[in-house]
């Protein structure tokens, strides 16, 4: 490309729009009682409504709209107290009516706001991003194209057809345009859907994993000449399924978009799929000819008319904000931003907090969970919070604090209550790992090891204290490594008349 | 003696009394249908093996002496439009040649529950589009009192089944007239309950916010009593309405209106109307005021527009519902030879499964929920929903119940109006404000028009969830009208066309 990213921004202004897709972790699916559980085998989590068999007819699952509702509030929305459900109609094999029970002009959530701050060449600035609606739909089945070159229905030899994800509860929260973000765009549509995303897994409403496809993003860019004071057409980025791919769509978009401008093409409104490994996008469905959905009220469904008292309810359930809770985590602990970031990451904000709220120091339960847990964790390729508890660590913290551990004896108490050898107590007294402080013991180790280096000793006992590492060493090589260096440093030095 | 021309409650005391078995009684009922249905074509579907194990189920739990129901062990008639678990279920459709559902709709459980005996499956127009059940794909039903003429429709064979004596009770239903009009014109009785009344669930869907099952049978006892079993909250339809169910049984019995106000809706009747249709409308009015009823005549001006605004909604929700017939996982699938992909086999399926009038009604609906259009036609059309139950309303503020003409003539004859579906349409002119505000709706017989000796109907209208008001009034016209005729209009000396 003749033109790049820099060199775009600095001619066009780009405008951002933002619609994520969040799959519910109810138990239940949206209308129906069917599991929601991932990973069955195709088809056997259906009924005659998530089949939409003739006849057969929705109910809406209560803790989906709690769900929609706590979205909404920690999104700073107003909670309609008339809202509906419509239908979507169009042919499709994976959609079991060939219409998709949606919201649509009236959503149970509307006019909120998120702000998010990221770093800029003047320092750290926030930006507002204007949330327009959140809404509830269904899931659409899966299918799978077998045969022919694209995996597409087109060309495909024979389809099959998985419903165990029709009917599944997605909510919708659809950003406004996102203008003045400059050459920020990338950042700010990143720091949005992290932010959004921590917001989500803080209600405990979704599982919010993007590659799993249980939060999904669709970027909506458009560019125009700066200063021009004007909108240009935008596309849509769908199949964006991590945060870093969020910001390269943008930017990607962003650059595309310029070239294409610069090169006297215009820009055609259309849906684009992202591309992992190189960061483009290619063309989909082009938008310009729209499809007609005929929308229309849902015959089959009441509206959902939340009580104003229970929204009090829910509202009282909010907690607080992630970034801001993120914030005066920081300054409690005294940690480097960078640090806290891999927290985040890592989804050890929690377990690490419940750990020093135990009694333990920040600094230690913060590389207790990241280090040697998160290590065996990942050996085991499951959850480091799977594998033992905040209380179990702020034990082996407190242990190592009062001196009968050592770091080193520390990693096997831990290493046993994982395997699942009893408490860190019980890990202790089964493999016999007492840090050795009885002075008569440790001085018989200490004398052994100066009778094997008499040498060294001499040269100690003449004040070359540097030496005393060789024969701390011997002491700690005997017992194993159970005594606590420091007190054999300590003892040996007095008994050469050097302490 | 056979049984068959007993009423409902007669055939539920002799099962009492043991002066009949369920089976004998059922076996009675087959071999009335293997006698006169050829030329009645009332039925889909017989099944004979499934209602004798019914029967002898029946038998069984009152011969252990149980707690049973009013209705257990009498025969009934169903709609094909219910789903009956492993049982045909049409719909009247090539579209659903041999499916059959694997659950039971709500009215068949309750059915079942209740020890009622299900005879088989009875014809209808196409997914319940028509008024004189020539639109079945399986050939038209016969009116008994004269098969050149039509049995009404949708329901036509249900209500011919009870004309013919083929079963003492049916399950229609009703989304502009298809329990009424077809009860009408062959001199039977037929209930739309209120809108929610009765559980819609397993009910396929013609017009989802119109469609509502009811009762159907020779007298409005037994009418009552098949309303008692098949009314009632369902939590798997979110519109039904969770009250508690009137009284029907004891309005029906109570025999008096002493006092009560019963409105004649000036718009439903006149010009128009047929002359021996009217006359016996206004005879059935006196025998009213004799028994101490007060006539007044009411205005609802917005009834004008109720066709218009039907033939809006009706259709576009049809587009929807009908949608989801496909062949990709039920119904009959055509064109699939490898050859072409699954848009065309859908093509292919819906051309040749729906008749003329269901993909008259697909394009109608389709059109009037298009961008574009959706405000003019299908907006439009739910505002004069609203100013029709307005009407209601106003009505009923004055008066107990309203009353009209079921129908403007008596059956026509097969084949007269079914290149004209203007004229088709108007035979529904009095039935539909019923189903446009949801409230209630019974036609009883109340005579024989004088020009053709064809049954006449008299239709009640009742507020919603007031339904045992039209039980009382046509509880009480009925007993006079026997009394006056010496017998019921349809009785074993009746000159039926069948014998
Ligand atoms: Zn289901």
């Amino acid at each position: 490309m003749s033109m790049n990213y820099d060199a775009a921004v600095a001619a066009y202004e780009p405008t951002l729009g933002l619609e994520v897709h969040v799959e519910l972790n109810t138990k239940s699916k949206m209308f129906c009682s069917c599991s929601t559980e991932f990973g069955a085998e195709p088809n056997t989590q259906t009924c005659p409504v998530c089949l939409g068999l003739p006849g057969s007819l929705p109910v809406v699952n209560g803790k989906a709209i709690e769900s929609s509702i706590l979205i909404g509030l920690a999104l700073n929305c107003s909670i309609a107290p008339f809202s509906r459900f419509a239908r979507k109609n169009y042919f499709y094999p994976d959609m079991p009516k060939n219409f998709q029970t949606s919201q649509y002009d009236e959503p149970i959530c509307v006019d909120g706001y998120l702000d998010v701050e990221i770093e800029t060449d003047e320092g750290p600035k926030k930006f507002r991003v204007e949330i327009e609606r959140v809404h509830m739909e269904e899931d659409t089945g899966k299918s799978l194209h077998v045969g022919g070159s694209t995996g597409r229905i087109h060309g495909a030899e024979y389809s099959l057809l998985d419903y165990n994800r029709a009917g599944i509860p997605l909510v919708e929260i659809v950003t406004r345009i996102v203008p003045g973000t400059g050459k920020y765009a990338p950042q700010v549509a990143r720091a949005y859907v992290t932010e959004l995303r921590d917001i989500l897994r803080s209600l405990g409403v979704s599982d919010v994993k993007m590659e799993q496809g249980s939060l999904r993003c669709d970027a909506n860019v458009s560019i125009a000449p700066i200063g021009s004071g004007k909108l240009g057409t935008r596309s849509e980025t769908k199949n964006v399924n991590s945060l870093r791919s969020v910001e390269r769509a943008v930017s990607g978009e962003i650059e595309r978009q310029a070239n294409r401008l610069e090169s006297g093409e215009r820009i055609i409104q259309e849906t684009r799929h992202f591309l992992e490994e190189s960061g483009q996008t290619r063309p989909g469905r082009s938008k310009e000819t729209a499809e007609d959905y005929r929308y229309f009220p849902e015959p089959d469904l009441v509206p959902v008319t939340p009580d104003a008292d229970w929204i009090e309810e829910l509202r009282k359930r909010i907690p607080e904000k992630p970034s801001i809770r993120r914030k005066r985590l920081q300054e409690e602990w005294n940690v480097p931003a960078k640090e806290m970031e891999s927290m985040v990451n890592a989804e050890l904000l929690d377990v690490v907090e419940e750990t020093v709220k135990l009694g333990s120091d920040a600094t230690r339960a913060r590389s207790w969970w990241l280090g040697e847990v998160s290590r065996l964790a990942n050996e085991k390729e499951v959850a480091p919070t799977s594998l033992i508890t905040a209380a179990q660590v702020a034990e082996v913290i407190a242990l190592i604090a009062g001196g009968e551990l050592t770091d080193k004896l520390a990693r096997q108490v831990v290493e046993g209550v994982i395997n699942g050898e009893g408490t860190p107590r019980e890990v202790i007294d089964k493999r016999g790992l007492k840090v050795v402080s009885d002075d008569s013991a440790l001085m018989v180790a200490i004398e052994a090891a100066i009778a094997a280096q008499p040498d060294t000793a001499e040269r100690i006992r003449g004040g070359n204290i540097p030496a005393a590492g060789a024969l701390i060493g011997a002491v700690m090589k005997a017992t194993g490594g159970q005594a606590d260096a420091a007190k054999v440093r300590e003892l040996l030095l007095k008994h050469l008349g050097q302490g | 003696m056979t049984h068959i021309y007993s009423t409902a409650a007669q055939m539920s005391a002799a099962l009492a009394a043991k002066e009949v078995s369920s089976v004998d009684l059922t076996k009675e009922h087959l071999a009335r249908i293997a006698q006169v249905d050829t030329d009645v074509h009332a039925f889909l579907y017989v099944d004979k093996e499934g209602a004798l194990a019914q029967a002898e189920a029946a038998d069984k739990l009152r011969a252990a002496g149980g707690a049973i129901s009013p209705l257990a062990g009498v025969p009934l008639a169903l709609k094909d439009v219910l789903a009956q678990k492993g049982i045909p279920t049409t719909c009247g459709s090539k579209m659903l040649e041999n499916w059959r559902p694997p659950y039971d709709s709500t009215v068949v459980t309750k059915l079942k529950a209740a020890g009622v005996v299900i005879l088989g499956k009875t014809n209808m127009d196409e997914f319940a589009m028509g008024s004189s059940t020539e639109n079945s794909a399986y050939g038209p039903t016969h009116n008994p009192w004269d098969l050149d003429r039509i049995p009404g429709g949708s329901g036509g064979g249900s209500a011919a089944a009870l004309a013919a004596f083929e079963a003492p009770l049916a399950i229609g239903t009703d989304t502009g007239g298809s329990i009424r009009q077809p009860a009408a014109v062959t001199g039977t009785v037929g209930v739309k309950p209120t809108y929610g009344g009765v559980s819609r669930y397993g009910l396929v869907a013609f017009s989802s916010s119109l469609d509502q099952a009811g009762p159907c049978a020779r007298t409005v006892l037994d009418t009552a009593l098949l309303h008692e079993v098949i009314a009632g909250y369902d939590e798997r339809d979110s519109t039904s309405i969770n009250q508690a169910v009137p009284d029907v049984v004891a309005a029906a019995k109570r025999q008096e209106v002493k006092g009560m106000k019963i409105g004649v809706v000036k718009e439903l009747g006149g010009d128009g109307f047929q002359a021996g249709v009217s006359q016996r409308f206004q005879e059935a009015l006196e025998i009213l005021v004799a028994n101490g009823a007060e006539i007044v005549e009411v205005s609802c001006p917005n009834f004008e527009y109720a066709l218009a605004a039907y033939y809006l909604i009706a259709p576009s929700e049809a587009s929807s519902n009908l949608a989801r017939f496909d062949s990709m996982r039920y119904g009959i699938r055509v064109g699939d030879d490898g050859t072409v992909g699954a848009e065309e086999v859908m093509r292919a399926t819906r051309h040749l499964g729906f008749g003329p009038e269901v993909k008259r009604r697909i394009i109608l609906g389709t059109y009037a929920l298009s961008s574009g259009y959706y405000d003019a036609y299908y907006g439009s059309a739910q505002k004069v929903r609203t100013l029709i139950k307005r009407d209601y309303e106003k009505a009923f503020e004055s008066v107990d119940v309203l009353v009209s003409p079921t129908c403007p003539t008596t059956a026509f004859k097969i084949g007269e109006k079914s290149d004209d579906p203007l004229a088709m349409y108007l035979n529904d002119i009095a039935t539909i404000p019923v189903n446009m505000a949801g409230i209630g709706g019974m036609s009883l017989p109340c005579g024989l028009a004088p020009e053709d000796n064809l049954p006449v109907g008299f239709q009640i209208m009742s507020p919603v969830m007031q339904d045992d008001r039209m039980y009382r009034v046509g509880g009480t016209l009925e007993a006079a009208l026997v009394s006056k005729w010496g017998q019921p209009l349809l009785s074993a000396e009746t000159k039926l066309a069948v014998k």
